[in-house]
């Protein structure tokens, strides 16, 4: 609010210097604003462009923004052409139980981390801090062997306990508990609640930003994970929208309307809790973006 | 807190220290538990796996060989042997990993500063009171939580021969028809044009929030001394976000050299070799061709790169501290 008024005042200032120019520049300003806005949404806006062509018609010349007859059936051919359904339902179990998991045992953890004291705390902190900096990429091999020689190479469950118990969700609640001031524990144990009482009736209606902010990365990130299905899901039963859209692409090559069709259906999800909770988003990556 | 526990830590511990012990532990165990089977043991395992060769078949058939895959991915005889001939590049011209990191640190140069430079322009208009700001962030934002399959499949077909990119070009003049990805010279600038479009949006929120923080009382005093907008902005705004350009420059390498979905989806490391980058080489060794100890001296290369990266960051954390 104050910077607002403080620009608008520093604007004012400049006005009176010249007023022309300064509304040349403002007119600028948009001008730019509203050519990159074009240049982020126009893959988007080709996407249900072609998705409502024939296929011969996506790469006509000159090309048409607006197709001749709007062809919605292409969405129903979709669903019968691609087992969409069963990707949906995969990615999704695997996107829910993935956020669930590593939400609650983050945040657990991360009390723990932040809060208790006990031998060995600073050392093993350090080995959480230490694999955040090693890229998956580096051990993702011997990760694959193991799963493999576990029995859960092609299973919905590899991709779960892959994601779920990540080093950074326990390093961005520590993070987040480390500013509740201690004394309010402190109060709350000379009141008798134990620990566990203390985590889930102080700590976690305290985190619920930073909680938001957890679930929101944890979930797209699943959701949108290519690598990790990739390596792990072959059957097709098991895919996730992901690797099933890739595979779908490669056989029908040139069926680029149901290609745009089915890939626009993959983004809708993602789009929905994106732009419901969009404030967690930017909150959370000026917050922990900053810190590193 | 920590250093009275840690006093305490030679004297056997009291009935009370313990309970607390385990009550920690509880809280831990879950998480950890987890960390410690499928991220702690496979680090260490990784780099293990470089010293052997093994086809993913039985153990038993593991077979130890030292540095043998390190010798293999760098051919450092060969690459010796040219350069003794005068072949000074030879590396970095035929041996995969060097093509390898060649493309990957080409990528990291160009797609850094681009897409800084876009992310500091957007917030720094965004930053201006302007009507429909939230609009306007929410649609830069936008690319960065849509999936890659879809994205990159979609510019894939824009940058096509007869895509719409390209009759855009030609209405400007450039007569160039060919498929981007397609094209030796031109697919690594598709990868890095979806890269700067993904993430521009990503880092202007970084920036945006970085603006804030620099004090409305250095342009004031400024804008009393006469200096003009441009002034202003390089010598207050651009020093004040420093700090930022930095961590984003760090964040942003690093995940650079990360890069495979892109490449996966795009151009799958062609054509030829021209769009092989280091994560899609190691992903083509390790489970195209099934050579998993040669693919793990491929994966230290990335480790290491990426631990002097986080050095380098860490040093100057302290450096900035001390500021």
């Amino acid at each position: 609010m104050s910077e607002a008024v403080a620009s608008k005042q520093t604007g004012r200032q400049i006005k009176k210097d010249n007023p022309a120019l300064q509304l040349a520049g403002k007119i600028a300003l948009y001008i730019v604003l509203t050519g990159v806005a074009l240049f982020t949404l126009i893959p988007f806006v080709w996407m249900i462009s072609s998705s409502l062509k024939l296929d011969r018609e996506v790469f006509a010349y000159p090309m048409k923004w607006i197709p001749e007859t709007f062809r919605w059936e292409n969405y129903m051919l979709i669903w019968q052409k691609v087992p969409l359904l069963t990707y949906f339902k995969n990615t999704a179990f695997i996107a829910i139980v993935v956020t669930f998991l590593q939400t609650l045992t983050s945040s657990f953890a991360a009390y723990a981390f932040a809060k208790l004291n006990f031998k060995g705390r600073d050392v093993l902190f350090l080995a959480y801090i230490a694999t955040i900096a090693v890229p998956w990429q580096a051990y993702m091999l011997p990760q694959f062997i193991m799963m493999r020689s576990m029995g859960l190479y092609d299973t919905l469950w590899a991709m779960v306990v892959l994601q779920a118990f990540s080093a950074f969700g326990v390093f961005l609640m520590r993070q987040f508990y480390q500013g509740v001031p201690t004394e309010l524990c402190e109060a709350a144990r000379i009141d008798g609640l134990s620990e566990y009482g203390i985590w889930a009736r102080i700590m976690l209606p305290l985190s619920k930003a930073a909680i938001a902010t957890l679930v929101i990365f944890t979930f797209v990130g699943t959701w949108n994970d290519y690598m990790g299905p990739m390596i792990y899901l072959t059957r097709d039963v098991n895919k996730t929208i992901q690797v099933g859209l890739r595979r779908f692409i490669q056989e029908n090559s040139s069926d680029y309307h149901l290609i745009m069709a089915a890939s626009l259906c993959s983004l809708l999800p993602v789009s929905v809790v994106f732009l419901c909770l969009q404030k967690y988003f930017i909150e959370g990556i000026a917050t922990s973006g900053l810190k590193g | 807190m920590a250093q009275t526990a840690a006093k305490k830590a030679g004297r056997p511990m009291s009935r009370l220290e313990r309970k607390n012990t385990l009550i920690a532990y509880s809280f831990l165990a879950p998480n950890f538990l987890g960390f410690a089977i499928f991220t702690l043991i496979p680090v260490v395992f990784s780099v293990l796996l470089s010293f052997v060769k093994w086809n993913g078949g039985p153990i038993s058939q593991m077979e130890w060989v030292g540095l043998d895959n390190y010798a293999s991915i760098f051919k450092i005889e060969k690459v010796i042997e040219k350069f003794s001939e005068g072949e000074f590049f030879y590396f970095f011209e035929r041996v995969d990993l060097g093509i390898a990191l060649k493309n990957t640190i080409f990528y990291t140069l160009v797609t850094v500063p681009l897409t800084l430079i876009c992310a500091i322009a957007l917030a720094m208009a965004l930053n201006k009171a302007v009507k429909g700001a939230v609009a306007f962030r929410t649609i830069f934002f936008f690319p960065y939580v849509a999936s890659m399959v879809a994205i990159c499949v979609c510019w894939n077909f824009m940058l096509m021969k007869d895509g719409p990119v390209n009759q855009f070009i030609q209405l400007l003049g450039i007569p160039f028809n060919k498929s981007w990805t397609a094209d030796s010279t031109m697919a690594i600038w598709a990868i890095v044009l979806v890269s700067v479009w993904r993430n521009m949006g990503y880092y202007m929120v970084i920036y945006l929030a970085a603006l804030q923080g620099v004090p409305r009382e250095l342009y004031e005093a400024a804008t009393v001394d006469g200096a003009n907008k441009w002034q202003q902005f390089t010598n207050i705004t651009i020093p004040q976000l420093q700090p930022t350009t930095f961590f984003a420059s760090i964040m942003m390498i690093i995940s650079c050299f990360k890069i495979f979905d892109v490449v996966a989806i795009m151009t799958e490391g062609g054509p030829g070799r021209a769009t092989k980058m280091l994560v899609y080489y190691i992903y083509d060794v390790a489970f195209a061709q099934n050579k998993y100890g040669t693919a793990s001296a491929i994966s230290m290369v990335l480790l290491v790169i990426v631990l002097v990266i986080t050095i380098i960051q860490f040093r100057s954390e302290k450096k900035f501290a001390n500021d």
